[in-house]
């Protein structure tokens, strides 16, 4: 992966400046500390920062085509790239390089604006056709890679992280209060909105042309379910076979690399089975990372041990503690340039610290595969409610979510009140298409109580339905199960797995995430098959389970699944709280920033310091609020000299 | 402090996270006001065994008991007399 950035000129010649564009790709450092490339026409510069991985000496970007007249920065990786470039040879294409980005500039020429479509990677693209004086700002399919833009003075400026655009701005920006209302219902803005005033992201499969001062968007992809009575119609034998080879493909062509390449092992089942795939068909020695926990619920070392006795690997481990998060919350904000509702992202950053540390720039993960093949509690507990909303007078079917919440010990009759009040919402409208997501939802809404009166100002209350715009019609005719799996794929997985958590954390310390389960070629298989094979019943990945049973301890596949979590608010209460947070929790900072109301938040800390906040609801409240006040330090109060203490 | 101020300023405090008082009926439902979710149940129960020193049984986890500040005081004061 690698960082990109550049500004066209929408109305006139105003001049570019080379040092402008270097400023941009400096910022990125962390995203490609292996070298910088400019491109400058005075109508469009293009700006790269390089993390070199495929044709280390000879892919230094911008590359361009045979004319010189289509010219490409790109950060991601083309994984059929020497499938493409074969058959491109054989067209009639010269290269001048190995790399898979040359592949880009001859597509193009080859299939214009529908060349995307031959890609199997992780890509955002900024390809200049000069000749036509057409720019096309291209993002992957599912939202792995980050590109980000504004329109500003008659020009475009676009960018893999917003800070690299704040620099070419030169002016304080503001927050986007509706994205921060909807950050705190859903986890992200509503895409493509951005916590940033004016400045969005390029939407995942979404494409952007620029031309003759106007900008299109248009979509390349999207995540397509089949309708009921439209499924695979196949063997439930021949589906876990489909899924084997798929997986394994897809594996394989991620290990394509002219460096080492590791994988992160957390021993639950998605990781456990990239690995085990490595180990199997890769022609590499396998190399694992993983992260323990100080606090004990949330460590999951035995079962890594286990995989790692079964694969012989050769694994490093790094431990997490409450003062790692509380000292690295500041540093990961400045990556996410987003507020965060829990910690989590913060031990990813100190897992790809380690890869890096260890020499490794490469990592496959299990990423993916809730989302994909049905992993999630949300589709467990959306199920169940579906199954509920059939009979809402039984006070056996809800006693099913006792399986979710197993501290739910509501086992008598009046314990129906209390589920029906918790997971009861708009049970008589079980055809929503965010019926399962609604109690989440409600949830995390709770945060917003925090809003100071003038954040309230001009707030419209209706982050729901905002997102729910974005979903196209066919969604209402999908199955329940696959409704859910739209919505998790689209706004947690894009707007914060794939993000927050994902590239942010991965390219904070100059490595690269490659996700198997996210080759849209599984997702295609998946989404077409019948939802009864994803989860059958209420067992999880059932498909996935029974594909890769072979290669795996059986305790590893029947385990309990434990989601990821990380230490939250314990973190930032020991007896060596950090200065900051005392700081921007202060009366005096909250009434100064404006965004929460200051006795409220005094309140809550009260709460923390009793020990009396043990629900998600505070957790949440408390990290989403410390962020925000993080976030604005950071990126308004103090953007010019953080660029340089961060930077 | 009488038992319903302390159950009221608790509530007011730890959910709400107010110090209006209008904020509150003594006969609001808890539930009906989504003041308290799936694991505010559980701090309610704590407060009451922390506070109160009373024990709250698995067939006393019902909203007859929890569910307002009224339903609270009453539950409270029938447990402290058994």
């Amino acid at each position: 992966m690698c960082g990109i950035a550049g500004i066209i000129n929408l109305r006139h010649n105003t001049a570019i400046n080379d040092a402008v564009l270097s400023d941009m790709a400096s910022i990125m450092y962390h995203r490609g500390p292996d070298g910088t490339g400019i491109y400058n026409d005075k109508q469009v510069g293009l700006a790269h920062a390089r993390l070199s991985i495929i044709d280390i000496n000879g892919g230094n970007q911008p590359i361009h085509n045979e004319d010189n007249n289509v010219w490409v920065v790109f950060n991601g990786e083309i994984f059929n790239y020497i499938e493409l470039r074969d058959k491109l040879k054989i067209q009639g294409h010269v290269f001048y390089t190995h790399s898979d980005t040359e592949v880009i500039v001859h597509l193009y020429e080859e299939y214009g604006d529908n060349f995307m479509k031959y890609l199997n990677g992780q890509f955002s693209i900024a390809l200049w056709d000069k000749q036509k004086q057409k720019l096309l700002l291209i993002r992957d399919r599912v939202g792995i890679t980050p590109l980000f833009y504004t329109q500003i003075n008659g020009q475009l400026i676009f960018a893999s992280e917003i800070k690299s655009i704040l620099v070419a701005l030169k002016q304080a920006p503001s927050l986007n209060k509706q994205a921060l209302d909807q950050l705190m219902t859903f986890w992200s803005p509503v895409s493509p909105n951005t916590l940033f005033e004016n400045i969005y992201e390029v939407p995942p499969g979404d494409f952007l042309t620029i031309e003759n001062g106007s900008v299109k968007k248009k979509k390349f992809w999207d995540w397509e379910f089949a309708k009921p009575g439209e499924y695979l119609d196949k063997p439930e034998s021949t589906l876990i076979e489909e899924l084997h080879d798929l997986l394994i493909d897809a594996t394989k062509i991620r290990l394509r690399s002219d460096v080492p390449v590791g994988a992160y092992l957390s021993g639950g089942l998605d990781s456990s089975v990239i690995t085990a795939l490595i180990h199997n068909y890769g022609d590499v020695d396998l190399r694992t990372f993983s992260i323990g926990f100080d606090d004990g619920a949330l460590d999951e070392s035995d079962y890594q041990n286990q995989m790692i006795k079964h694969l012989g690997a050769d694994h490093s481990r790094i431990q997490c503690s409450y003062s790692d998060i509380a000292e690295n919350f500041r540093a990961t904000i400045w990556h996410t340039e987003a507020p965060i509702l829990r910690t989590a992202p913060i031990p990813m950053n100190q897992l790809s610290k380690l890869v890096h540390d260890k020499g490794y720039k490469v990592v496959l993960t299990g990423e993916g595969a809730d989302e994909v093949l049905g992993g999630y509690d949300i589709f467990k507990e959306g199920k169940i409610r579906q199954f509920w909303a059939k009979n809402p007078d039984s006070s056996f079917r809800p006693s099913l979510l006792k399986r979710l919440y197993p501290y739910l010990d509501l086992s008598k009759k009046q314990g129906v009140i209390y589920l029906k009040n918790f997971f009861g919402a708009e049970l008589e409208n079980p055809e929503l298409s965010y019926f399962a997501h609604l109690p989440r939802w409600t949830t995390t809404a709770k945060c917003k109580q925090f809003f100071s009166e003038d954040m309230k100002v001009n707030l419209s209350d209706n982050a729901i339905s905002e997102l729910e715009k974005t979903f196209p019609a066919r969604v209402s005719e999908l199955d329940p199960f696959n409704k859910s799996q739209f919505i998790e794929a689209k706004s947690l997985m894009a707007g914060y797995l794939l993000c927050s958590q994902g590239d942010r954390m991965l390219m904070k310390n100059s490595v690269e995430g490659r996700f198997p389960f996210l080759d849209h070629r599984v997702i295609e298989f998946a989404n077409s098959i019948n939802p009864k094979f994803k989860m059958k019943v209420l067992n999880e990945k059932y498909l996935l389970k029974q594909s890769m049973r072979r290669y795996l301890p059986e305790t590893i596949v029947d385990r309990f699944k434990q989601p990821y979590r990380a230490p939250d608010i314990p973190s930032f209460f020991t007896d060596k709280t950090p200065e900051y947070v005392k700081d921007l929790l202060s009366i005096e900072t909250i009434k100064k920033y404006n965004y929460f109301h200051p006795a409220r938040v005094e309140k809550l800390v009260n709460k923390i310091e009793r020990g009396r906040a043990i629900g998600t609801k505070d957790n949440m409240a408390f990290i989403g609020i410390l962020s925000t006040q993080v976030w604005h330090n950071l990126f308004i109060e103090g953007f010019q000299s953080n660029i340089k203490t961060n930077n | 402090m009488s038992t319903r101020d302390t159950v009221r300023k608790y509530i007011l405090e730890n959910y709400l996270f107010s110090d209006d008082q209008s904020a509150l009926a003594d006969d609001d439902s808890f539930l009906d006001k989504g003041i308290i979710d799936s694991t505010g149940i559980l701090e309610v129960i704590y407060f009451l065994e922390d506070d109160f020193g009373i024990t709250v049984e698995d067939d006393e986890m019902m909203p007859e008991n929890l569910d307002s500040v009224n339903n609270i005081v009453s539950f409270i004061e029938k447990k402290q007399a058994q």
